[in-house]
């Protein structure tokens, strides 16, 4: 067992130097991952499109997750564009969103993060898209990493549906009773926020 | 700046080698090396019937020792992505195997027994009441006349004599516990009960990936709701929940009372783990099997209906599946952090990497089903000592259901979850050895490259020079999946001969019937989020209610270009009335489907008529990697529907 995780660490987790919000030397698997349950996604401070949606969602999400936050469960936000987003300015984009304690905003060398990003798979094969940010500020990573269980959904996603699915990370083996079967008439359609990826221009 | 095929960046030294022998490739096809005899003689080619990484041949070889997950394939020089190099394993050297058949049980066997209603105290974990028996209790009774109970556990497997015994996860009868699982034999009129039992290890004995919490789809099943095998209905080891198959023809409460229209007959069925956000790992691990429905017609016993090859002898499923195995240990790997699609390197057929099968020369009926996660196959009938000749089969029936007559083609395209079946006579290959091979080039997720002749602003596949290059792949140049030995010895054969015969099957049922709404569902990527019309898969919402025994169009569009999703929708099939406006040119898809390939830039107009059930059902992209990722949305019949256009 300890192989797998030491295969899958070896894979995804580079134990690399970043810095927090609080301008804290932190190693991404040392520190942030290793034997943890976990929420990652991608941002920039500056990011005008999705990341608001995606970060107050996240603060609705944590708000359902209560006080599991920062014990059982840790978020994490990496920057997509680390040469602008200072510890400082991490600060406060997490304070005007109202962020609390138990997720973390992380920066550092431009390369690393690029190479977390890419470990992770925020990434999309046409490679001139790729280079457009704004085309991996939309997913969320959830996972439990001593039991080796990854998943992901979209940060656009409700956030009590998102709650739910890093429930299954604290609690694989329990029993989650069926869903609604017989539904009241459909939600009213929701503000779309569409984004089309498309390459840099 | 330069990237190799994992996206990654390369020096400009690195970036030549890796132009050079892309170079040597095509130099070396250009030179007319490309038969396997004659590479083999060079040493170029493994008895795997892939290239060998020898001087820098390959340009992918040296980049591989390592794996990663961040390996999009790359356009420009055409070079495929996602593979980390699994460990060399021989080809067709042990045979292929055949799934058992599903035994019954007595329901006696069952404790707690059945219930109609869901036994929640005694751990069953079920939508709603069973519908059938509380319908017509005479037509769908209670228990039904055949009762299975299947335990999802873990098997050790050896899928390969060259790699350690894998822990895969199976189905289990009582009799057999196999992956594939034990293949069930049903039959219209003859209602059944499977009580699925989880029995998988807790979520930290997963072996590195897979979520041991499960809902089993029979995908293409005309099956009430609460028996659908939901992705919402998912239930962890220790419970249990009984699905009741009616086994009945779709029409039968409604249009054509009482036994339903004889033109909606469904055949190849298959079943697989469906649990929401992780159907791709537990499909991968090993969760699926087929289930095979006959009828009056369609009889297993090629001396009667319409006399196709008897099942199960000459009648075989063949599940195909592509996976990579941890260069170092050797050990089924899954790419976690890969939301695009993955391509495995290595070719299973049944749960064994690339087999044999001894046939003898006479007609086959073959099941191909594609179990993904994400790769398309184009099938060919390979003749290694004649490349250049075409080997025409027939196509009988798409995604399980017979077509009006068969189609006589040299190939066939298939996505993730889609059948064909098809009749190959060995009969002119007497003491002969053939292969199926998969033809179709696709180096990432994205679904194949596009076919030659591009419309301004798609993507390219590229060689070296500039040069584009073709979806399909040359003869023998691409995977081979399943080697037949055909044996020398004349055989009877009884079955139907569809070149000489002209058999004809089910008529396809009238689509001119007006809809009650046309709806439009938009298939995009935002912000690298799979999406269906801006919205994402939840659980707890619906998207729209259609009416119980209506007539509906949907189109399907795609808004993410260059990609090609295989859209599955539950509950009833559908007929593709045009493809961008046009009926579809190919004869194969004049027939009923349950999964349409939505391709690069496509607009596709489907016709359904939704009967009989109640509840809630799916419509998603079968590339599970898009599935899980919530390109997927839910819909519920309900007596009373309504006429959302872009739900």
């Amino acid at each position: 067992m300890t192989d797998l995780r030491e295969s899958a660490r070896r894979r995804y987790f580079p134990d690399l130097t970043l810095r927090t919000q609080d301008d804290k030397e932190v190693r991404f698997y040392d520190d942030l991952i290793k034997g943890k349950i976990v929420t990652i996604n991608f941002f920039y401070s500056k990011c005008e499109d999705v990341c608001p949606i995606v970060t107050s969602n996240l603060v609705k999400v944590q708000e359902l997750l209560g006080d599991q936050v920062g014990r059982k469960v840790f978020m994490y936000s990496f920057s997509l564009k680390p040469k602008e987003d200072t510890p400082k300015a991490m600060k406060e984009y997490a304070e005007m969103h109202g962020v609390r304690p138990g997720w973390t905003f992380l920066t550092g060398k431009p390369e690393d993060l690029e190479l977390l990003r890419r470990k992770l798979g925020f990434t999309t094969p046409d490679l001139r898209a790729d280079k457009d940010v704004t085309n991996h500020t939309g997913n969320i990573r959830y996972g439990n990493e001593p039991f080796m269980l990854w998943g992901a959904c979209p940060g656009m996603a409700d956030p009590q549906w998102i709650a739910e699915s890093v429930e299954w990370m604290v609690r694989p083996d329990a029993v989650h009773l069926p869903h609604e079967h017989t539904p009241a008439h459909p939600d009213a359609p929701r503000p779309e926020h569409r984004h089309h990826e498309r390459p840099a221009a | 700046m330069y990237f190799n095929v994992f996206g990654e960046k390369v020096s400009k030294g690195r970036f030549k080698q890796m132009v050079n022998a892309f170079k040597n490739r095509q130099e070396l096809i250009a030179a007319g090396l490309t038969s396997r005899r004659d590479l083999l003689k060079l040493g170029l080619l493994s008895a795997s019937g892939m290239l060998l990484a020898k001087h820098g041949l390959s340009a992918r070889a040296q980049t591989a020792t390592t794996p990663t997950s961040t390996s999009p394939g790359s356009f420009n020089l055409c070079l495929p992505g996602n593979q980390a190099a699994s460990p060399t394993t021989r080809a067709f050297v042990e045979p292929l195997p055949i799934m058992p058949l599903a035994q019954t049980v007595p329901v006696s066997s069952l404790s707690p027994a059945p219930t109609i209603a869901p036994n929640t105290a005694g751990g069953e974990v079920r939508a709603a009441s069973h519908q059938a028996p509380l319908l017509n209790p005479s037509m769908f009774p209670f228990p039904p006349p055949r009762v299975y109970q299947v335990r999802q556990h873990a098997i050790q497997a050896v899928q390969s004599p060259d790699l350690p015994t894998q822990t895969i996860w199976a189905f289990d009868d009582g009799f057999h516990a196999t992956s594939p699982g034990p293949t069930y034999r049903a039959n219209y009129g003859v209602p059944q009960l499977v009580r699925n039992i989880n029995a998988l290890p807790p979520a930290n004995q997963n072996g590195g990936f897979g979520m041991p919490s499960v809902t089993t789809h029979l995908h293409n099943g005309h099956t009430p709701s609460e028996s659908d095998g939901n992705p919402c209905d998912f239930y962890p080891s220790g419970n249990f929940c009984d699905q009741y198959y009616p086994n009945v023809l779709a029409g039968f409460s409604f249009d054509h009372r009482p036994t339903g229209d004889i033109n909606e007959s469904l055949s190849t069925l298959w079943y697989h783990d469906h649990r929401v956000d992780f159907t791709a790992q537990n499909t991968y691990k090993g969760l699926l099997g087929f289930y095979c429905l006959f009828n009056q017609f369609d009889t297993g016993d090629e001396t009667t209906g319409f006399r196709l090859p008897s099942f199960p002898q000459f009648d075989i499923p063949l599940a195909f599946a592509d996976k990579v195995y941890d260069p170092t240990t050797g050990l089924l790997a899954f790419d976690l952090f890969n939301l695009d699609g993955i391509l495995g390197d290595k070719f299973l057929v049944n749960g064994k990497i690339q087999p044999f099968l001894q046939v003898q020369p006479r007609r086959y009926r073959f099941r191909l089903l594609d179990t993904g996660p994400s790769r398309f196959y184009e099938f060919f009938l390979t003749d290694p000592n004649h490349l250049g000749a075409n080997n025409p089969f027939f196509v009988i029936a798409n995604d399980g259901n017979l077509l009006p007559a068969p189609v006589q083609v040299t190939s066939v395209r298939i996505g993730v979850a889609e059948r064909v079946d098809v009749i190959i006579d060995f009969s002119s290959f007497a003491g002969k050895t053939l292969y199926l091979e998969n033809r179709l080039r696709q180096i990432n997720g994205m679904g194949p490259v596009p076919p030659q002749g591009l419309v301004p602003g798609q993507v390219e596949c590229s060689d070296a020079f500039g040069n584009l290059l073709s979806d399909i792949l040359p003869a023998g140049q691409g995977n081979l999946l399943l080697q037949f030995r055909v044996s020398g010895t004349k055989v009877v054969d009884n079955s139907v001969n569809p070149m000489l015969d002209h058999p004809t099957f089910y008529a396809l049922p009238d689509t001119t019937a007006t809809p009650r709404v046309t709806r439009t569902f938009q298939f995009d990527r935002l912000n690298g989020q799979w999406s269906i019309n801006g919205q994402f898969m939840d659980c707890n919402h619906f998207r729209f209610l259609v009416q119980q025994n209506s007539v509906e169009n949907w189109i399907l569009f795609n808004a993410t270009g260059d990609w090609t999703h295989p859209i599955h929708i539950h509950l009833e099939e559908h007929q593709i009335l045009s493809r961008n406006r046009v009926p579809p040119p190919l004869a194969v898809e004049h027939s009923r489907k349950d999964v349409t390939q939505l391709r690069q830039n496509e607009r596709v107009l489907l016709f359904f008529r939704f009967r009989d059930w109640l509840g809630k059902y799916p419509l998603h992209c079968h590339n599970v990697i898009h599935e899980d990722h919530a390109m997927m949305g839910l819909w519920n019949v309900q007596p009373q529907g309504d006429t959302v256009l872009r739900p």
